[in-house]
């Protein structure tokens, strides 16, 4: 075990992968030189060679398109698009394209790939450089969608990705690459003492479709992913209520088993993401909890999510889920 | 995990990695001078030329300011030395403008910053050239643009520092001005999609039959994006009145244009979508002015697109969030052979008898103040360290044109 942030628990990562699997190549815009705008590749280029790790030109559908045909062809491709927001030229190609041809090739063609992209808010970046896009993917069927929210899951998470032979879109919520975010803009701790902080050096994966069950409780269920498990650990501290924390890790596939078990044990439930409401991905939870926890649910099912307007810049602290929002949810659902 | 290896190791290279030419602890040399001269090309008719016309002017330099720091050759606009005055200081208001905008990004006052350092001449020259009701579509280098149309600074960083005299209401990132008396777009991070939105725009213009022209600019970097070829495709098919222009400047944060095409060139590409395509020396003011003066005249007279490669070299970071010397010598700017923009007019206007290092002086402390009083005034309605910033309502405005039940109630769910 060693004490990583999540910027170096994710190049571990990838830095195992190419050291364990010659078909593993990595490129994006600046990852290779300069080793990524945020350092996730840093030193990789220099470590493997220019054959495995290199920049790209700047075209986002080109880079899922190169991606989709290394794929296909033998190679197990991770390519980075630098913001989330970017990733929207390589929608065609992700949505119509890698994600559906196992299935319309009648299973004669797949492309096991890895689109890495940090993802949300928190770091001043407007409407561009803050969006949480998440549910246009679980949309998807064909994809995996994965959200990692500490440096210890972050690797594990990206090495079953990048290992996984089905595409997966990897979101890295990149208010938390240096340190945990429990809301408050004004407290900025590191990932130092933090227990997740705690990686293991060498190889170290954690199934995809696994949920992971933060902090035991009996009173309500939180269900959250990326930078607002950390939030929502805070609004439950805040509430004063026994609440269960669950990190859903990964979206799609996403693990019913574990949310409904402990919906029906709590009665209650809120759900935290920090995209838009309107078809975010809570409502699939919303929705899926009620079929199967209805006669256990003692009061709504409350969401606490981004407002269905662009991310703003200077206002931001006003759209993201705030502990204040989810603690006044946790208690609303107590009120019942 | 059927088609997975172990790992065996690589001998061979398979495919090309292109580098830059130029890495830290490289002393760059791009050579001494430009082998280019004004002299070198003629000034084909704008209205009469193809895009074969101009075969040598996609492959060559359009230069105007020699070496010598006289204007000479086809190419020289002959302009009055009072607008090339206004010219000089203008650059000179945008380098200062910036210098003041970066301290006071590492003051917290804003969130981030993008200097248009060494690039000055693009914006300011080639809008100069342009008529006043012309559509502006940048990419984050030119707000200098501004400058021409005569936006107030006071606005321009109240902007910059989201405060409540933000005219867009502190909801994008610094830098991505918008500004509609001025005909200057909103800036958009994803990069390169104004590129086809001009030529839409300059659809639009010539669908109503009026003599506005359009002009637009991406990177180096930014032209491997589709919205490059969309733009192109659209304005060879449909010939618009639209100015394409690539800044070919080296650098898009780390990635070296080596990256952005397998070729040299970028204005050649132009030649095979049939548009009449010009190279041009970024950092001569004089040429800049001129190529776009002609791609102007074949807008106005309906003969549609000019595309252009403005050869040049980013000479600041990326932006405030970019440390350069990671990636590239830190004095490559001192080695490029195009020198500095804003020196190269400032000794041209001496060389003519139209100015000298003492009014340069003079005018730099009287802009330096502007600015300062600009800023302090700007200040006065807040900043990104300490607010106040618009209300918290305006995250639920302008969403549409009207506020929706669900907008509205999500509103009063903050209560602010």
């Amino acid at each position: 075990m060693k004490e990583m942030n999540m910027i170096e628990s994710l190049n571990s990562a990838l830095d195992n992968m190419l050291e364990k699997h010659d078909n593993v190549v990595i490129f994006g815009e600046d990852v290779g030189y300069f080793g990524g705008v945020f350092r996730v590749t840093d030193g990789l280029q220099e470590k493997h060679g220019l054959q495995r790790v290199f920049d790209a030109p700047l075209a986002e559908g080109g880079i899922a398109a190169i991606a989709f045909g290394m794929g296909l062809n033998g190679l197990r491709p991770i390519a980075e698009i630098q913001f989330a927001d970017y990733i929207f030229p390589a929608y065609d190609q992700i949505v119509n394209e890698i994600a559906k041809i196992r299935h319309r090739s009648g299973g004669e063609f797949s492309t096991p790939l890895t689109i890495r992209t940090p993802a949300g808010g928190g770091i001043k970046g407007g409407h561009h450089h803050s969006q949480s896009p998440e549910s246009q993917f679980t949309h998807t069927p064909g994809l995996k969608v994965v959200y990692c929210s500490n440096p210890n899951n972050a690797k594990g998470l990206l090495t079953s990705a990048i290992e996984s032979n089905d595409p997966v879109i990897f979101f890295e919520p990149k208010r938390c690459y240096r340190g945990p975010f429990y809301g408050d803009p004004h407290n900025v701790p590191t990932w130092k003492g933090h227990p997740k902080a705690e990686v293991p050096d060498g190889y170290y994966s954690i199934p995809l479709e696994k949920a992971e069950v933060i902090l035991q409780g009996n009173s309500c269920t939180v269900i959250a992913w990326g930078a607002m498990v950390h939030v929502a650990e805070q609004g439950i501290r805040d509430s004063g209520v026994d609440a269960e924390l669950i990190d859903l890790q990964t979206l799609l596939p996403w693990d019913r088993d574990t949310v409904v078990n402990s919906v029906k044990k709590t009665g209650r439930c809120v759900i935290v993401h920090e995209a838009p409401k309107t078809s975010g991905f809570g409502a699939e939870m919303s929705a899926s909890i009620q079929e199967r926890c209805f006669w256990h649910l003692e009061s709504p099912i409350i969401r606490v999510t981004g407002w269905d307007t662009p991310f703003p810049h200077t206002t931001e602290w006003d759209y993201l889920p705030s502990p204040a929002r989810i603690a006044e949810a946790i208690k609303k659902t107590q009120e019942a | 995990m059927s088609q997975m290896s172990e790992n065996k190791g690589r001998t061979m290279e398979n495919y090309t990695v292109p580098d830059a030419p130029f890495r830290p602890g490289d002393k760059a040399d791009f050579g001494q001078k430009w082998k280019e001269q004004p002299s070198d090309l003629d000034r084909p008719d704008p209205v009469e030329s193809s895009a074969l016309d101009t075969e040598k002017h996609a492959h060559g330099l359009i230069r105007v300011l020699g070496d010598d720091n006289t204007a000479s050759g086809e190419w020289d606009p002959k302009l009055d030395a009072n607008e090339l005055i206004r010219g000089l200081e203008m650059m000179m208001r945008l380098r200062i403008f910036d210098d003041r905008m970066i301290k006071m990004q590492r003051t917290g006052k804003l969130s981030f910053y993008m200097r248009s350092l060494g690039e000055e001449a693009v914006a300011i020259a080639q809008t100069m050239a342009l008529d006043e009701k012309d559509w502006v579509f940048p990419s984050y280098r030119q707000p200098g643009a501004q400058f021409v149309r005569g936006r107030d600074m006071v606005s321009m960083i109240c902007h910059c520092i989201g405060n409540t005299e933000d005219n867009i209401r502190g909801r994008q990132m610094p830098v991505h001005y918008s500004w509609k008396e001025g005909h200057f777009i909103s800036i958009s991070s994803p990069v390169g999609t104004q590129f086809s939105q001009a030529v839409g725009v300059a659809m639009a213009s010539a669908y109503k039959g009026e003599d506005q022209a359009t002009i637009t600019w991406l990177g180096d970097g930014t032209s491997a994006q589709g919205d490059f070829h969309y733009g192109l495709n659209f304005a060879s098919v449909f010939k618009p009145p639209v100015i394409l222009n690539v800044v070919n400047n080296q650098w898009a944060i780390s990635t070296h244009k080596n990256l952005a095409t397998g070729g040299s060139n970028f204005a050649a590409r132009g030649l095979a979508y049939d548009i009449p395509s010009l190279r041009v020396d970024g950092n001569d003011f004089l040429a800049l002015y001129s190529v776009t003066k002609w791609a102007r005249e074949r807008a106005r007279a309906g003969k549609g697109a000019t595309y252009i490669e403005v050869y040049t070299y980013r000479a600041g970071a990326h932006s405030s969030s970019d440390d350069p010397t990671r990636y590239r010598p830190g004095d490559e700017f001192k080695c490029w052979p195009g020198g500095d923009p804003v020196d190269r007019l400032k000794d041209h206007l001496i060389k003519i008898g139209a100015w000298s290092e003492d009014k340069n002086i003079e005018l730099t402390e009287k802009i330096d103040s502007e600015v300062i009083a600009a800023y302090k005034e700007a200040c006065t309605f807040g900043d990104l360290a300490n607010g106040p910033f618009p209300p918290s309502s305006t995250i639920f405005t302008e969403v549409y044109e009207e506020v929706p039940w669900h907008i509205q109630e999500q509103r009063e769910e903050l209560g602010k």
